[in-house]
C-alpha cells in the first residue's frame, strides 16, 4: 500500500504535534531544566552507536560507534544528573524554600 | 526487530513525553525526570537485545566511561555555568549523530539499509541530512560554548560578504548531498560533513551577547532534528519520536525568545543589533548626570517600603550575586516587606537562567514571577530594584519608534515609586541604546559589582 517512509513520516509529524503541545505547557520557570532534559533524551541516538559497536562488521564502523556511544553517554548521564540537581533546588515556601 | 522490542521502544517514547509533561510544574518535574531516566534505560537495554547486536563488551564499556565523565561534569558544574554546559552537551549530540551516520555508511548491512548491491537512496538522503545537521550542531555549539565560557569574545563578529559566503556554502552542501545520493561516494560524504562544520561555525560566530538565549535554543532544536535524520535512516520510531520532541521543544523556545525581543529568528541570525545605524538621537547625549545612591540609601528606602520588586539580569549571574540577594530577601521579609521577583524571558544567557539561579540560592519559586504575571504590579510597588539588567527595562521600547529595541516587551520598572539600578557603570546595554530611565527623578544608580553592592545593602539592613 504505502512505503515504510510514509509510515515513519506519519509518526514524525504526529510526534511534532505532541512535542508542540507538551512543550507549550512547560512553565517558563523551568525552561533551563527543559533544555537539559531534552538534551539528555536527544542522546537516544546512542541506539545507533550501540548497533554499530555490537554488529559483526566491526572495524572502523565499530570504532566510530564506540565514540558515538561514549559521547552520547556523557550527555545522557550529564543531562539527567544536572536536571535532577536543578529540580531539587526548586522549592516552594511550604517546602522550606527559605531555611 | 520483534514486536516485543518495538513495544519496549514505544514505552520508552511515552516515558520521554511524560518527562517533558512533568515540567509543567516544579512539583511534577522531579517525577518527570525519573520517567526520562527509565525511558532511556529501557531503550538502551532493549537495543542490546536486538539480533544485530552480537558483542556485549565494548558498548557497555563506552557507556560506563561516558557515564562517569558525564556524572562528574554534572555534579561539579556551577549553576551560573549552565548555558555553556548545555551548549557543550549539544555539541556532543551533534558529533554523535555524525559518527552514527558515518558508521551506518561504512557498515550498511548491519543497519539493514541495503537494497541489492548498494545502500537505499532514501537512506542515503536521510543519513546525509542527519550528518549535515549533526555537524552544524557540533561546530555551532562549540562556538556557542566558547562564547558563553569566555574562550571566544562574545561580541558579534562580522565581515563583508558573510551572508554570501554562507549562502554559497549552503548551496554547496545541498549539491553535495545530491551527488552523494547518486554516487554513494565516501569522499563526497566527508567533504559534505566538512563544509557543514564550517557553516555551523560561520552561522554562530556573528551572534553574541544577549542573543545567546536564541542561539542555545536553536542548537537544542537542531540536535533533535539530527536525531530525526538518523531515526529515518535506521527506520527506528523511537529515534524519530524523541528527535521530534526535542526539535519542537527547541523551536518553541527559540520562538519565545525571539518574541521576547520583538525580533524574528531571521533577524537574530542574519541581522543583529549594530549592523544598521540607529537613527535614534540617543547615545550622544551623555552629558546628563544620573543620580547616584548609596547602598545605605537603598537599605533605608527598602526597609520602609511596603513592596519591593527585584528584577535580576545577566549582571547578577556574572557577579554570582544570587546568594547575597537571598540574604537581602530574608531580612526584608522579616521586616514585613513584600518582596517579589520579576523575570524577563530573555534575562540571562539561556531561557530560564534566572529562575535556576534564584532556586539555587533557595528563593522559593512562588515569589518568582514571569513578565505577564507581574508587570501590572510595578505601579503599586514602592521600590523596583534592578540587578544587572538594562535593555529589558528600557522604556524606549515603548515610546521611541526609532529605537532598535522598539516593540520589545519590557518590565515596567519606571512605574515604581523609586527605582534602583545596580550596574557596574553607565555603559549602554547589549543593544547599544541609552536607557532614559537612568535620568529620571525617581531613579537612583548603585554603581559597582552586583554582589558587592548587594552585600553592602545587606550590611546596612542589619545595622
Amino acid at each position: 500500500m504505502h512505503s515504510e517512509f510514509i509510515f515513519l513520516l506519519t509518526i514524525f509529524v504526529l510526534a511534532c504535534f505532541v512535542g508542540y503541545y507538551v512543550v507549550w505547557r512547560v512553565t517558563p520557570a523551568l525552561h533551563t531544566p527543559l533544555m537539559s532534559v531534552t538534551n539528555a533524551i536527544s542522546s537516544i541516538i546512542i541506539i545507533g552507536g550501540i548497533i554499530a559497536v555490537g554488529a559483526e562488521g566491526g572495524g572502523l564502523s565499530g570504532f566510530l560507534g564506540f565514540l558515538a556511544v561514549f559521547m552520547a553517554s556523557i550527555n545522557i548521564f550529564g543531562g539527567f544528573v544536572v536536571t535532577k540537581r536543578m529540580l531539587e533546588m526548586f522549592k516552594s515556601k511550604d517546602e522550606g524554600g527559605k531555611k | 526487530m520483534s514486536n516485543f522490542q518495538a513495544i519496549a521502544f514505544l514505552i520508552a517514547a511515552i516515558c520521554f513525553i511524560m518527562a517533558l509533561r512533568g515540567l509543567s510544574h516544579p512539583k511534577s518535574a522531579r517525577m518527570g525526570n525519573k520517567f526520562g531516566m527509565w525511558g532511556m534505560a529501557l531503550a538502551i537495554i532493549t537495543t542490546f537485545t536486538l539480533p544485530v547486536v552480537q558483542e556485549y563488551i565494548w558498548a557497555p564499556v563506552a557507556i560506563l566511561l561516558g557515564g562517569f565523565v558525564g556524572t562528574r561534569i554534572a555534579k561539579s558544574v556551577q549553576m551560573t555555568q549552565m548555558p555553556q554546559l548545555v551548549a557543550g552537551f549539544h555539541s556532543l549530540v551533534g558529533m554523535a549523530a555524525v559518527l552514527v551516520a558515518a558508521s551506518a555508511f561504512l557498515d550498511p548491512n548491519s543497519f539493514g539499509i541495503v537494497e541489492g548491491e548498494s545502500i537505499k537512496a532514501a537512506s542515503l538522503i536521510e543519513m546525509g541530512l542527519g550528518a549535515i545537521i549533526g555537524a552544524i550542531t557540533f561546530s555551532g555549539s562549540i562556538v556557542a560554548f566558547g562564547k558563553l565560557n569566555g574562550n571566544i569574545g562574545s561580541a558579534a563578529k562580522r565581515f563583508k560578504g558573510q551572508h554570501k559566503l554562507n549562502a554559497i556554502l549552503g548551496i554547496a552542501i545541498l549539491l553535495l548531498l545530491v551527488m552523494f545520493t547518486s554516487s554513494q561516494s565516501g569522499s563526497i560524504f566527508l567533504l559534505m560533513i566538512l563544509l557543514s562544520f564550517i557553516i555551523g561555525y560561520l552561522l554562530i560566530i556573528p551572534i553574541g551577547g544577549a542573543d545567546m538565549p536564541v542561539v542555545v535554543s536553536m542548537l537544542n532544536s537542531y540536535s533533535g532534528w539530527a536525531a530525526v535524520g538518523i531515526g529515518f535512516t535506521l527506520g527506528n520510531t523511537l529515534l524519530i519520536i524523541t528527535g521530534a520532541l526535542v526539535g519542537s521543544s527547541g523551536a518553541i523556545l527559540s520562538y519565545i525568545m525571539c518574541k521576547a525581543m520583538n525580533r524574528s529568528l531571521f533577524n537574530v541570525i542574519f541581522g543583529g543589533f549594530g549592523t544598521a545605524e540607529s537613527e535614534s538621537a540617543e547615545g550622544g547625549e551623555d552629558a546628563r548626570v544620573a543620580k547616584t545612591g548609596s547602598p545605605d540609601d537603598a537599605a533605608f528606602i527598602m526597609k520602609n517600603a511596603k513592596s519591593v520588586i527585584i528584577v535580576p539580569g545577566y549582571g547578577m549571574a556574572v557577579a554570582q550575586a544570587q546568594h547575597a540577594v537571598r540574604e537581602m530577601l530574608d531580612i526584608l521579609t522579616k521586616e514585613g516587606v513584600d518582596v517579589k521577583f520579576a523575570i524577563h524571558p530573555v534575562a540571562g544567557r539561556m531561557p530560564g537562567h534566572m529562575n535556576v539561579l534564584l532556586a539555587e540560592a533557595n528563593v522559593p519559586y512562588d515569589l518568582v514571577y514571569e513578565l505577564e504575571d507581574i508587570n501590572r504590579e510595578f505601579a503599586q510597588a514602592d521600590v523596583a530594584l534592578v540587578i544587572g539588567a538594562n535593555d529589558i527595562t528600557n522604556p524606549a521600547a515603548k515610546d521611541d519608534p526609532k529605537s532598535p529595541i522598539y516593540g520589545m516587551p519590557i518590565l515596567d520598572v519606571e512605574k515604581a515609586k523609586t527605582v534602583f539600578f545596580m550596574k557596574r557603570g553607565m555603559a549602554a546595554g547589549y543593544a547599544g541604546v541609552q536607557n532614559e530611565l537612568f535620568f529620571k527623578d525617581n531613579t537612583l544608580m548603585l554603581f559597582g559589582d552586583a554582589k558587592k553592592v548587594t552585600e553592602e545593602i545587606v550590611k546596612a539592613l542589619e545595622d
